[in-house]
C-alpha cells in the first residue's frame, strides 16, 4: 500500500484509477482421456470489449525446440495468431513460455506486462486461448471493467482443451 | 435438326446446370482457405453435386480455371486430376496474400429457320462460332447466351485485395468484406453487379455444406439493398455456397417468346466461416 501512495504523490496527472496491477491467473490444463497426448500451446492476452488484440501476455509453446521450430503451430492458436501472433517475433522475451502439463496452472503478469494502468475505462476480457496437436482448440474469455474495482477475483470455465480460468486482480 | 457441338461438355454441363439449378450445383471446394508458411499448398476440388460438397455426381471440367494472385495477375490453374465424380488440383501459394480461383463459361444457344425454310433450326456453342453456324437470309433468329462464373478465394498468411478486383464481366459478387475472414457472428457484407453495375434488390442464396449430416437444407435467402449491398451476420462456421442468378427466376431451357435476344448468367462462391 505504502508503493501506490508513493506512486499516486509522485503521478499527479494520472487518474485515480490509473494504477497498475497485478494480474494473476490459473488456469486448469485438463487430463483427457485420448489416444494421442501433447500438451496443448497457450496464449493468454487482454482485449477491450469490441475485441481488436490490447496487450499479449503469454505465448505458451515448445520452446525448446531446436532452431525456433516450436514456433511453426503457434499458428494453430487461430484467433491468438489473427490478433496478433503472426506480428510477433517469437522467441519474445517476458511472454515466450515452455508448454505446461495437465493440472492447475499459475502465471503472474506484472503492472509492466500487463499495462492496464494505460488503457482508458471500459469493458475488458482476458483471453487464454488452447490448441493441442492432433487436438482441438479452445478459448476462454474472463471479462473485467476498467477502472478497477479494487481487488478482485473472477472465474470463467471452458468445456474440453481448458478447465476453471481464474483471473486475481490485485491493484 | 442441326446441333453444332463446338464447345466443350463442360459448357453444355453448366449450362444445363444453370438451368436446372434445383438438382446439382457446380462448386470449386479449398480443402483449407487459410494457410501459412513460406511454401503453402491448397488442395481445390471441382465437382457437380446433388448435395452440397458432396462428391455424388460428376466431376467439374477445370479447362481454362484461372488463378489470379495476390499482385492480380492471372495464369492457367494447375491441370487437374480428373476423377469420375471429382477433379482436384493443388495449389501453390507462392507469394504472401489472397489468390482468387475462378472458372468462367459462356455458351451461346440459337434457334433459327433458313431462309425460306419452316424447320427450326438450332445452334449451341461459343460466341466466335455462331455468326458462321447461321447461314445469310436465316429468319425468326432467336439466341440466349449464358455466362456462368464459378469462384473461390484462398490466402497464404496475410489476406490481401490485389486479386479480388471483379472483371465487370457478367455476374459477380464484390467481396467488400475479405472473403477468407469472415468469423462466424461477425457481419460480413457483399455487393452483386452486372457487368461491373451494381444489382439493387438482387436476390441471392447462402447455403452451408454437410445437408445430409444436418437434414435441413438452411438455404438463407438474401437479397442486396438499393446499393447493391448486403450486410449478413455470419452464421455457424463451415463451408457455404453463394449463389445467385441473373435473372433471378427463369423458365427452364430457352424461351421460345419474348425477347430474340436473352443473357442469362449465374454466379457462385465456396465461401468458408471461420470458427472465431
Amino acid at each position: 500500500m505504502k508503493l501506490h501512495h508513493t506512486l499516486a504523490l509522485s503521478l499527479p496527472m494520472l487518474s485515480s484509477w490509473a494504477v497498475g496491477a497485478e494480474l494473476a491467473v490459473k488456469f486448469e490444463i485438463p487430463q483427457l482421456n485420448v489416444a494421442e497426448y501433447h500438451r496443448p500451446y497457450v496464449a493468454l492476452w487482454l482485449e477491450s470489449a469490441s475485441k481488436p488484440a490490447v496487450t499479449s501476455l503469454a505465448v505458451l509453446y515448445d520452446v525448446k525446440k531446436k532452431d525456433n521450430a516450436g514456433t511453426k503451430w503457434v499458428k494453430d492458436l487461430r484467433t491468438f495468431w489473427r490478433k496478433s501472433g503472426r506480428d510477433m517475433a517469437l522467441p519474445m522475451d517476458g511472454v515466450s513460455g515452455a508448454t505446461r502439463a495437465t493440472g492447475e496452472q499459475k502465471m503472474s503478469f506484472g503492472p509492466a506486462l500487463n499495462q492496464i494502468d494505460k488503457l482508458p475505462a471500459g469493458d475488458y476480457q482476458l483471453v487464454i486461448e488452447a490448441a493441442r496437436e492432433a487436438g482441438g482448440r479452445e478459448l476462454v474469455r474472463v471479462p473485467f471493467k476498467l477502472p478497477l474495482a479494487g481487488k478482485q477475483t473472477l472465474t470463467a470455465k471452458g468445456k474440453e482443451e481448458l478447465g476453471a480460468v481464474t483471473l486475481q486482480i490485485n491493484p | 435438326m442441326t446441333i453444332h457441338i463446338r464447345t466443350t461438355l463442360l459448357a453444355l454441363a453448366l449450362a444445363t446446370v444453370s438451368l436446372h439449378a434445383a438438382a446439382h450445383r457446380p462448386w470449386l471446394l479449398p480443402q483449407q482457405t487459410n494457410v501459412e508458411g513460406k511454401e503453402s499448398w491448397v488442395t481445390i476440388d471441382g465437382a457437380i453435386s446433388e448435395g452440397l460438397f458432396d462428391i455424388d455426381h460428376q466431376a467439374l471440367k477445370l479447362d481454362g480455371a484461372i488463378v489470379t494472385d495476390p499482385d492480380g495477375a492471372n495464369s492457367s490453374a494447375p491441370t487437374p486430376v480428373m476423377g469420375k465424380q471429382r477433379s482436384s488440383f493443388d495449389l501453390k501459394l507462392t507469394k504472401t496474400g489472397t489468390y482468387k480461383v475462378s472458372l468462367v463459361n459462356s455458351a451461346v444457344m440459337a434457334s433459327y429457320k433458313e431462309a425460306g425454310g419452316t424447320e427450326v433450326k438450332r445452334f449451341r456453342g461459343l460466341e466466335a462460332d455462331l455468326a458462321k453456324a447461321i447461314p445469310a437470309g436465316a429468319t425468326g433468329v432467336r439466341t440466349m447466351r449464358t455466362m456462368n462464373r464459378l469462384e473461390t478465394f484462398v490466402t497464404a498468411n496475410r489476406a490481401s485485395t490485389g486479386a479480388l478486383k471483379p472483371s465487370g464481366v457478367g455476374l459477380e459478387m464484390v467481396p467488400v468484406t475479405h472473403p477468407t475472414d469472415m468469423r462466424s457472428g461477425e457481419t460480413a457484407t457483399w455487393r452483386f453487379q452486372l457487368d461491373g453495375k451494381p444489382l439493387p434488390n438482387f436476390a441471392f442464396s447462402l447455403t452451408p455444406g454437410g445437408v445430409r449430416y444436418r437434414g435441413v437444407l438452411g438455404e438463407q435467402r438474401l437479397a442486396t439493398d438499393a446499393k447493391g449491398e448486403t450486410s449478413v451476420k455470419l452464421p455457424a462456421p463451415g463451408m457455404y455456397w453463394l449463389h445467385a442468378t441473373y435473372p433471378a427466376s427463369m423458365e427452364k431451357g430457352m424461351p421460345e417468346t419474348g425477347p430474340a435476344d436473352i443473357r442469362r448468367f449465374s454466379y457462385a462462391a465456396t465461401l468458408e466461416i471461420l470458427p472465431e
